[in-house]
């Protein structure tokens, strides 16, 4: 193997993306040595096993990937904002629209998710932690590695490039010979097993960590959702399991599963991916939706209207989400009958769908709304989802999607979807519950700007793209004629992009701005919240909650606070149990990235060499008797007094 | 919620929630056979210019490999039994019998591996070959990882003696090994039966 089949070289963008990666590498390197912060970032971030420190850790993961994606984002519309341009070529463009859509979705949708997962669902339930701390370390730690793992494909061996999607056979070794694909093989499985270990921890601390008194339908929202989210998780990323898997065993050691020529079948490719992709939307989407009624119940200042039914919905939406998957390749081959069967199975998503954007409408009707920033991206998420969801129905239709199918149509109709979907909702989630994170509020009126610019430059990028769909533009297109006269709706969607980008950036500033500056004088309760997650301290002390909360009825804490009844008893403090930090997930996380570094350029001894370090972090861990500490009373009183003063 | 009948395994919260959590991992490991099973039967008669199923599997071996395994299964329930009478003796006793018949079971599959690749199917050979040996070789890897997992237990039994810890992490271990018996009878039925008589 030579340097320059090593390294990427020859494209002066992707020069100086290594020049600058390199560079930022050494400066951070240097800038903990010279804060002498490394003991301190080992000890409070990278042995933690607190939820809330792995929330946080989740979340900037995840928004350092939102900014990878969104540079692609914008590259495609930059190329893409005139005709016959040659910023990119069609190699490079197949290479950005791949990594885009799968950071997009795993590494930057999923971890955002989690992290607000992780940071409140333990707090809403009044709970200690999830149910095994030491696994969701090791959850954000492998999926960290798989996200640098993909991440470095970029600079090191090239980047995947069939798409977020990897068909078979252009997935495969004949078709696409580098190493591209098996990162996207490999990395993918690194992060997969933490997404399934979280699905697993979420089941299990919700089952069994409830407070007393807090039965099922006493639960907030987003406990509900995440708890079938979880499921959704135990029940289809094992299939994506065994999919990658075949894709590995297929690059990497030459069997069929996907060749036709050996018996293999391609088909099976995507009727297993899109068994765990399909539902891996509602895995993004269910969650998302629970913050967005949180956060319309607050600042509607009324009960969640139709809490049941809201839940119900949600399982249907769940139980549905497994019998659509053929719905993304109509086209490809299946019987009449069989199309009209997943034709009627995907409309029929739209009925719960429905029955929750209703109920979201009917919590807002006569309530006292406060026009904070999370309630304005839950306000912004209704219509544009609507959208989306109107698409969507339009989509599922067999005989039509034959027009629409792999067009920009898609292209649009997915982003209404998602964006709207996820994104603002973890732009709500991010405002609502940065001070139960950090002790203050992020500034609204910073906050007013990110909102105005990436809701309309959300807009003015996708809503063009249904027009220049329904005109014949399929999507993947790296570049177009004159003649088809996609043009000016084309140069529209890329300013919208940069709307959007600068919608972004007032994010990033706000961040900075309200951690320089913002008033750390929230209290633990500055929005008047309805659930248990502002009856603590914020930032939420490393014990949440010195006395386990006692629940009587579905937003407890709102009928609390008006009886006036939250107070703490001294002689109610009793000692509370810890678990200890641990080293195994970290390394175990890291010797996983090294052995699947080694099989992406099929360096089989040295991968052999290197899961001696997976085989010594799980004996360690299996040997591993750490009692865990004690928190005494006494010190739970300092802390309790020092936000809430006396105690009673 | 704990009285005097209760388990062990099951006296502190943490080890019901381990139990529980376990519980939903083999959920997940169901999903995953699931998955490689349904991928069997697609590609099963997709053999190529390769042997099919009958032309290679030799049934007696594959009899002896079931008893070998189903009979690991019986002999994991009575290490548990023991560990319930808290008979540390006869639980160590019991789950190396249940290893021992474990390593037969892997012996008699190496073995049968080496014998398809002598007859000509390699895991390269066909769509069928893939599926076959994938799934076998996800079942066997399960054995191998669950034999060294319960070594490890093992070690820590003999430390430590019967505790809420160790018979709870043993009480897992055993749930895995019935686990992957159930699986075998599957692969049994529908693999083996199934392909020497369809």
């Amino acid at each position: 193997m030579t340097f320059d089949e090593f390294f990427v070289t020859g494209d002066p963008l992707i020069l100086a993306s290594q020049i600058a990666i390199g560079l930022t590498l050494i400066g951070l390197v240097a800038l903990v040595s010279y804060l002498k912060r490394w003991k301190w970032l080992w000890r409070e971030w990278f042995t933690t096993v607190d939820h809330k420190k792995i929330g946080i850790m989740y979340i900037l993961a995840g928004v350092l990937m939102f900014f990878r994606g969104g540079v692609d984002g914008l590259l495609m519309r930059a190329q893409t904002s005139r005709p016959e341009l040659q910023l990119l070529d069609a190699q490079h463009y197949d290479e950005i629209f791949t990594t885009h859509g799968v950071i997009m979705i795993l590494f930057m949708a999923m971890p955002l998710l989690i992290g607000i997962m992780n940071v409140v669902i333990p707090l809403q339930i009044g709970a200690r932690d999830v149910a095994f701390p030491k696994l969701n370390a090791l959850s954000f730690w492998l999926f960290f590695a798989g996200a640098m793992l993909f991440n470095l494909s970029f600079v090191i061996g090239g980047s995947p490039d069939a798409g977020w999607t990897s068909y078979f056979p252009l997935a495969g070794k004949e078709f696409t010979p580098g190493v591209g694909n098996n990162y996207y093989a490999i990395a993918l499985q690194i992060a997969g097993i933490g997404t399934l270990a979280t699905g697993i921890n979420f089941v299990v601390t919700i089952i069994k960590m409830r407070a007393p008194g807090m039965s099922w339908m006493k639960l907030p929202i987003f406990v509900w959702t995440t708890f079938i989210t979880s499921i959704i998780i135990v029940a289809a990323f094992p299939i994506f399991t065994v999919a990658l898997a075949y894709m590995s065993l297929d690059r990497l050691f030459g069997t069929h599963f996907f060749t036709v020529a050996s018996g293999g079948d391609p088909m099976l490719w995507l009727n297993l991916f899109w068994l765990w992709g399909h539902p891996e939307v509602y895995i993004v989407v269910l969650p998302a939706f629970g913050m967005f009624s949180e956060v319309i119940a607050t600042f509607a200042r009324k009960n969640l209207y139709g809490y049941k039914s809201m839940v119900y919905a949600v399982a249907g939406i769940a139980f549905l989400s497994m019998l659509v998957w053929v719905h993304h390749f109509y086209t490809m081959g299946n019987s009449a009958a069989v199309n009209s069967i997943f034709s009627l199975t995907t409309m029929m998503i739209a009925i719960p769908t429905g029955v929750k954007i209703f109920n979201w409408l009917f919590t807002l009707r006569k309530g006292r709304i406060e026009f904070s920033t999370s309630m304005l991206w839950a306000l912004a998420f209704i219509p544009c989802f609507t959208i989306g969801g109107v698409t969507g129905v339009m989509l599922a239709m067999a005989a039509a999607d034959y027009q629409y199918h792999n067009t920009m149509f898609l292209v649009a109709h997915f982003h209404y979807v998602l964006i709207p979907g996820v994104v603002f909702a973890v732009f709500a989630g991010l405002y609502y519950w940065w001070p139960k994170m950090f002790g203050f509020k992020l500034n609204e009126k910073i906050g007013r700007w990110h909102f105005w610019l990436f809701v309309i430059g959300f807009n003015l990028t996708f809503m063009p793209m249904f027009f220049v769909g329904l005109d014949g533009m399929s999507r993947r297109m790296y570049t177009y004629s004159e003649s088809t006269g996609w043009a000016p709706l084309l140069g529209l969607s890329a300013i919208g992009a940069l709307i959007m980008a600068a919608g972004f950036a007032a994010l990033c500033y706000n961040i900075y701005w309200s951690f320089r500056y913002a008033s750390r004088d929230v209290g633990n309760d500055p929005w008047n919240g309805r659930t248990l997650e502002w009856a603590t301290a914020s930032p939420a002390p490393e014990y949440n909650f010195a006395v386990e909360p006692q629940v009587e009825q579905l937003d407890d804490f709102w009928h609390k606070k008006k009886q006036g009844k939250t107070g703490l008893k001294k002689s109610e403090l009793k000692s509370v149990h810890m678990p200890s930090n641990s080293w195994t997930p970290i390394v175990l996380a890291v010797a996983f990235g090294v052995v699947g570094f080694f099989l992406v350029f099929e360096w089989f001894t040295l991968a052999v060499i290197a899961s001696i370090g997976i085989i010594v972090g799980l004996v360690a861990n299996s040997f591993d008797y750490d009692e865990g500490y004690h928190i005494e009373p006494e010190e739970l009183e300092e802390e309790e007094r020092k936000w809430r003063g006396d105690l009673q | 919620m704990t009285s005097q009948t209760t388990p062990l395994e099951y006296k502190s919260h943490q080890s019901q929630m381990n139990i529980l959590g376990f519980w939903v991992f083999l959920g997940a490991e169901i999903v995953l056979f699931s998955t490689l099973f349904a991928s069997y039967f697609i590609l099963e008669h997709n053999t190529a210019a390769g042997p099919s199923g009958q032309d290679i599997f030799i049934l007696k071996d594959v009899l002896i490999e079931t008893f070998l395994l189903l009979t690991s299964s019986f002999t994991c329930g009575l290490a548990i039994h023991s560990m319930r009478n808290h008979d540390k003796k006869g639980l160590l006793i019991w789950m190396i019998v249940t290893l021992l018949l474990g390593a037969g079971f892997l012996y008699m599959e190496i073995n049968e591996f080496i014998h398809y690749i002598h007859e000509g199917a390699t895991i390269q050979t066909s769509g069928f070959t893939a599926a076959f040996f994938t799934l076998l070789g996800t079942h066997g890897a399960h054995v191998t990882f669950g034999v060294f997992w319960i070594i490890m237990l093992l070690i820590q039994l003999v430390r430590r003696g019967i505790t809420e810890k160790t018979s709870s992490k043993l009480f897992i271990a055993s749930l895995y090994w019935h686990f992957l018996d159930v699986v075998w009878i599957f692969i049994f039925t529908f693999v083996y039966l199934k392909g020497m008589v369809m």
